[in-house]
């Protein structure tokens, strides 16, 4: 392990799967981005943007005959890609935990929510029986699950999407893992019990220092919860920055449209939404060019090759405009 | 003139449960009393469970209701005959939030979208033509923005953006006045939603359409709808215009639902009303105000009185017995 590392770095990932007939298609495409100590990242994007793929990957859980994984995901310093079974295992669930948007698939119906967590810190630690549900218990707690000890011991389908999502995270955080990657993790559920789970995440990062990677397509979710920002579009990260440099001023015409396009909870009610025309291009459909090109507003003939991620300011950006100097204006601030 | 609809103490109860372990009574719809009127949009929002689809579902009599009326166009509808429903049933449409689902996968688009033309007739009992219904067929395509190739395809091949459209022209072929909208955007990414979103309002305009919009996501709903009723454990807590319904709040639900959207800013600084707990099940329901276990300003009497809807005198009305001043 090398200590001057950062905790996370993920260099040109590329995630080809086969799309049958001996033809491939790259669904993540050179994403790059990387995750310090007790850092809160959001990777955000339309469906079939990659994000999810991308996080897959990280926790090498791509396991489609046929798909191939390039570049480089460090862990403090660690190769991730390539790296053996057991190695990958010990590492999963102890160090690198993942949790999901739909916990029934995560929890098993057929075991109490306690026995599973149980299990997990049983996996990685030496503990008794009793030992380990006395951990159960403290760690429900911990996540605001109220009459903990009864909670162990009920089945997932006893309990409410929020508590479910309560115990889902529980149990990967049995392990203190330094790294947390959240997918879509409060999507399904209502807007007030999502407003209790990401206190409970930025807790997280308070209390015990965790880092966070946090996917989600949710542009209040980001705005609220991140440190940092990473934008996907079509498999391609479009910019990334500080999440409060990128909501002031978006430098990627796709980042600007997206937010533009959100109806305002306050202020002036616009009489038509701003809308981005068309729809995201199918990974194999892909323009040679910039992915946004064919939607953006800003569209022009150096579009036709593909921009490389360029630093503007504190952010970085896969866009043509701020080299042409005619970088994107800060977002009309919204009258409360 | 009178609402386009309206609901009087509509009730949808479900018996769930089993004979072995006996039956209890699951109060989706409680009494709810509401009137739609010609040519406004109304927002039904609330989260999960609060019953916003049932009572949707319930105005077109798409479910069975329990108890209480409603009326459509003056006319009791609530225990109407399928035979006696069938001429009113051009006039009231729905669009649901899962667009495939609502698509047959083995018909052709042009095929869906000219069914309700094929099965209805006009008022004086005359069937349409092939010929009438290709023109009108050209017509909705345009309408709602779909190219006249859609026609010959089929809904996989379209994207759910464009198949919310085929399902919009579906439910406008018969000139609709009212048309129930259920988490029609729900399911769509934000880039397209917003086309979506502006596809409703400009249909609205020009057709002078009335809709129930149901939707769990506040500022789409204050988008398009001119009022709206906010909904909790099948009752409706406040209701009135939507400005001043989402602006300045009366009932604390309302509040704190608010308070609850992320918002996609930064340095707007909102004060967070976090509930505790989850929504209490519908099966028994709180005594009282049913928000009483979660509301930040609940008193002793909210435990044992309910509070019925109250004028607010802004033209909103809102059951609490604490309601916020502002």
């Amino acid at each position: 392990m090398d200590a001057d590392a950062p905790l996370l770095a993920v260099d040109n990932l590329t995630i080809t799967l086969p799309a049958g007939r001996g033809r491939t298609v790259d669904i993540v495409e050179n994403v790059s981005f990387r995750l310090d100590g007790a850092e809160i990242m959001g990777l955000v994007g339309e469906s079939g943007s990659g994000k999810s793929m991308s996080a897959l990957a990280i926790m090498g859980l791509i396991d489609a005959p046929g798909a191939r994984i390039a570049g480089s995901i460090r862990f403090r310093g660690r190769e991730l890609i390539g790296l053996d079974r057991r190695a990958l295992r010990a590492l999963r669930g102890a160090e690198i935990a993942m949790i999901f948007q739909d916990p029934m698939t995560a929890l098993t119906p057929v075991h109490t929510v306690g026995w599973q967590i149980d299990e997990q810190l049983r996996a990685h630690q030496p503990l008794s029986r009793a030992g380990a549900r006395a951990r159960t218990v403290e760690l429900l707690g911990e996540m605001g699950v109220p009459d903990p000890r009864r909670a162990a011991d009920r089945y997932p389908h006893q309990l409410s999407g929020g508590l479910r999502q309560r115990a889902m995270i529980a149990m990967a955080l049995s392990c203190n893992p330094s790294l947390l990657i959240a997918d879509e993790p409060t999507t399904a559920l209502d807007v007030t019990v999502q407003a209790q789970i990401l206190d409970l995440l930025r807790r997280l990062r308070q209390d015990f220092g965790s880092s966070i990677l946090l996917i989600t397509h949710d542009m209040g979710v980001v705005a609220e919860t991140c440190d940092r920002t990473t934008v996907l579009y079509s498999g391609n990260v479009a910019e990334h920055g500080p999440t409060d440099a990128l909501f002031r001023q978006p430098a990627h015409p796709y980042t600007a449209a997206l937010l533009d396009s959100i109806p305002p909870l306050r202020g002036t009610r616009p009489r038509r939404l701003p809308s981005i025309p068309g729809a995201p291009p199918a990974p194999s459909a892909r323009p040679p060019g910039c992915p946004f090109q064919p939607r953006c507003a800003y569209g022009h003939v150096a579009c036709e090759t593909r921009p490389s991620l360029l630093p503007i300011g504190a952010q970085q950006v896969a866009c043509v405009l701020p080299a042409e100097g005619r970088a994107l204006p800060p977002r009309a601030v919204l009258s409360a | 003139m009178s609402a386009l609809l309206e609901t009087r103490t509509l009730s949808k109860h479900y018996r769930i449960g089993s004979a072995l372990r006996g039956y209890r009574t699951l109060r989706a719809v409680d009494g709810i009393s509401l009137q739609v009127e010609r040519g406004e949009v109304l927002g039904l929002v609330g989260e999960s469970g609060c019953g916003k689809s049932t009572l949707g579902r319930c105005m077109l009599r798409l479910t069975e209701i329990t108890a209480g009326e409603i009326l459509f166009d003056g006319r009791d509808i609530s225990r109407a005959s399928d035979k006696r429903l069938r001429p009113l049933r051009p006039r009231m449409q729905m669009v649901f939030q899962d667009s495939y689902a609502s698509l047959n996968p083995r018909r052709r688009v042009g095929d869906l979208i000219a069914e309700p033309l094929r099965i209805h007739t006009h008022a004086d009992g005359a069937r349409r033509g092939e010929a009438e219904i290709a023109e009108r067929l050209g017509e909705l395509s345009h309408l709602v923005g779909l190219p006249q190739s859609a026609l010959q395809r089929y809904p996989h091949e379209f994207s759910g953006g464009q198949r919310q459209r085929i399902n919009i022209a579906r439910a406008l072929a018969l000139s609709p006045d009212l048309v129930v909208a259920d988490e029609p955007v729900s399911a769509l990414d934000v880039s397209i939603q917003a086309q979506i979103v502006n596809l409703f309002m400009d249909l609205q305009e020009s057709l002078g359409l009335t809709y129930v919009f149901v939707a769990h996501d506040l500022s789409v709903v204050r988008q398009i709808a001119t009022r709206v009723a906010v909904m909790y454990l099948g009752a409706v807590v406040e209701i009135g215009p939507a400005d001043t319904v989402l602006h300045s709040p009366a009932h604390p639900y309302t509040a704190a639902l608010i308070s609850a959207v992320p918002e996609p800013s930064v340095g707007v600084t909102t004060r967070r009303i976090t509930l505790s707990g989850d929504v209490p099940s519908p099966v028994s329901p709180p005594s009282g105000c049913r928000f009483h276990t979660r509301c930040p300003s609940a008193q002793a009497l909210c435990s044992m009185t309910a509070p019925a809807l109250q004028d607010m005198g802004d033209g909103r009305e809102a059951a609490c017995h604490f309601p916020l001043l502002t």
